[in-house]
């Protein structure tokens, strides 16, 4: 059974190389990306009952044992993030089949989306850092694809900035990479675990930790080096905002939350405190750099930063309840952020801007749609009874429990200043009258159902989790356990070889 | 060997910085190929080099001699020279498209999606 593992791989890779064999016909390209977007989905529920039925599921492809093979790894926290990958890409996949314009597919739209899921599922699955590293590439270079189909002027600014710091991101990761295999020799996750733990030098270690920590950092978009972030994406098309915001930068996440429980667990003092304080600034910087833009998109591109401020802090603390409200937070936190970008995009469809100054009056001509945005949005501040108070309530209880106040008192006041930035964007673009124009916005233009339909379906989990949290629970409770028992990792890639 | 090297990754590295932070977009992207090949190098470094020693398997025993060169990291280096190699091809397009809709090199004139 353990061959599912390369399932969600291969089906984007082979959806990709078939778009691109129809390359003409936008009809089949359509088509494809549909019943890839399923497939994903089906076989990342698989995977995910199978993990938690086995714990780990481990394939070493071409049967060479680990750790001299390639090791493909799943347990419960990478197979849930799979499955988020599915439901992003088939919410992604729905809305756009009627958002993306005709000339984007022409230029490979389809294609480099599913490059994109390719790139990130092998990310959440691969148990070797080099291979690691060649899947962020494989996504990355996906991603500069789709940020600058269209070449829009500000589309290019901000795609420089983002290729520029992902770059010199990867070369860091390259870099520690080449560092860490002179200091241990050996690539695997598992075996690099059991390696560093006898290396003498721990001072030459916590060096390469935080190398790592910097490059995943940035990935994450963590403080300081999140500039590149708000600056690019809001650029392109609202569909793939929509996935980069969901997952992209939690790929940066999760590299953090594997490599320090695994890899780097000899000094934990020393750099969960460092993540500790850079997840603190991360969540303040990014929502008072909400609550100074007028801009859809941005504010809520603000918004991924200050999130990930909450997932930073919850793995600082490292107790089992608050890595329970990590993971529980990173599953909210990318099916409520993909619905809002892609509200966004509803909202600019009906009235053709995204500047919150020129909107209004959604709430009067359009009530369903204002529900629909205020779901994801009271989540997102974390008001009960939705998925955000859940994930927002563990984190907080772990940190009062595990006494980190300043932790604490910082993320009441970052939820409390979400709340103030989502009600900014209710007052603005739904509740007040339109503005006085010469040429009044007209809201009663006819939405796609493909494109409401994920947005409600992405609404509906988030109630669905807020009002039935106990299965996300126990499956958070599982992938808690596992990261901080690493042994159960190791002993499950490297079983064959001892 | 290794020292001459070592100053070598960092010469690299500094000079890759200085062009990054340079106002031209043509000098960043040399900046970024220099950085590229400053991380390769770092790989090839860190993990020892051995002279006049390949890692071949004798004929007869059926063994490698001790003290062998380590072929991965030079296979890490090839990987990762293609994937540098296909990114910077990729940033040479973008910077080009850049100037045309930008009409300038100046990145301090690309500041509209900065907040």
């Amino acid at each position: 059974m353990s061959n599912i593992l390369f399932l969600p791989i291969f089906i984007s890779l082979l959806a990709g190389a078939l778009t691109l064999s129809f390359w003409r016909s936008i009809r089949w390209q359509k088509r494809i990306t549909l019943v890839a977007a399923t497939a994903y989905f089906i076989v990342a529920v698989v995977l995910l009952r199978e993990v938690m039925q086995e714990g780990y599921i481990v394939l070493q492809m071409g049967n060479w044992a680990a750790p001299f093979g390639i090791t493909l790894v799943a347990d419960v926290l990478s197979a849930t993030m799979i499955l988020l990958t599915g439901i992003v890409g088939f919410a992604a996949a729905l809305y756009s089949m009627a958002s993306v314009p005709n000339e984007h597919i022409r230029f490979g739209y389809f294609s480099l989306l599913q490059l994109l899921l390719a790139g990130v599922s092998g990310a959440f699955l691969t148990g070797d850092i080099f291979n690691l590293f060649v899947w962020f590439e494989v996504m990355l270079l996906a991603s500069f694809g789709l940020l600058t189909l269209g070449g829009e002027r500000n589309q290019m600014e901000g795609a420089i900035k983002y290729v520029t710091i992902n770059l010199f991101s990867s070369a860091i990761f390259l870099s520690a990479i080449g560092l860490l295999y002179g200091t241990a020799g050996t690539l695997n996750i598992a075996d690099l675990s059991v390696k560093l733990a006898g290396v003498e030098e721990q001072g030459l270690v916590n060096v390469l930790a935080l190398m790592f920590m910097v490059s995943f950092g940035i990935k994450a978009g963590a403080f300081p080096l999140f500039f590149w972030l708000p600056a690019s994406y809001h650029t392109p098309l609202v569909a793939v905002s929509a996935v980069f915001a969901g997952l992209l930068t939690k790929v940066g996440v999760y590299a953090l939350y594997r490599f320090f429980s695994v890899i780097f667990i000899g000094d934990i003092q020393y750099t969960h405190t460092i993540i500790l304080w850079v997840g603190i600034l991360t969540m303040l910087t990014g929502v008072l750099g909400a609550a100074a833009q007028f801009e859809f998109r941005r504010i809520l591109s603000f918004h991924i930063i200050s999130q990930i401020g909450y997932m930073l802090i919850a793995f600082a603390i490292f107790t089992p309840l608050a890595i329970i409200g990590g993971v529980f937070y990173i599953a909210h936190h990318i099916i409520v952020k993909t619905n809002l970008f892609l509200i966004s995009g509803l909202t600019y469809q009906l009235s053709g801007t995204h500047e919150l100054k020129a909107m209004g009056g959604f709430y009067r001509q359009r009530p369903w749609l204002a529900l629909v945005f205020l779901i994801p949005a009271l989540s997102l501040a974390g008001l009960p009874p939705l998925s955000g108070f859940f994930a927002k309530y563990i984190v907080i209880k772990a940190g009062v429990e595990a006494g980190s106040w300043w932790a604490v008192g910082f993320g009441l006041l970052v939820g409390l200043l979400t709340l103030f930035s989502m009600i900014k964007i209710w007052a603005e673009v739904f509740w007040k009258r339109p503005p006085e124009t010469d040429s009044p916005i007209d809201l009663s233009g006819k939405l796609s159902p493909w494109m409401l339909a994920p947005v409600i379906l992405l609404s509906v989990i988030t109630v669905g989790i807020g009002l039935f949290g106990e299965p996300l629970y126990q499956l958070a409770k599982v992938a808690a356990s596992q990261l901080l028992n690493p042994q159960g990792y190791i002993d499950a890639v490297l079983g064959g070889a001892r | 060997m290794e020292v001459i090297l070592a100053c070598c990754v960092g010469i690299l590295f500094a000079s890759a910085t200085y062009m990054m932070l340079r106002r031209s977009i043509v000098k960043l992207v040399m900046g970024l190929i220099i950085l590229s090949n400053a991380a390769n190098l770092v790989i090839f470094t860190a993990a020892g080099i051995v002279h006049g020693k390949p890692p071949l398997i004798d004929k007869v025993t059926k063994t490698v001699v001790a003290g062998v060169a380590d072929p991965l990291p030079q296979a890490l280096v090839l990987t990762a020279i293609v994937i540098a190699f296909g990114v910077l091809a990729f940033s040479v397009v973008l910077i080009r498209r850049a100037y045309e809709e930008v009409g300038n090199d100046d990145i301090g004139q690309m500041k509209d999606t900065d907040t």
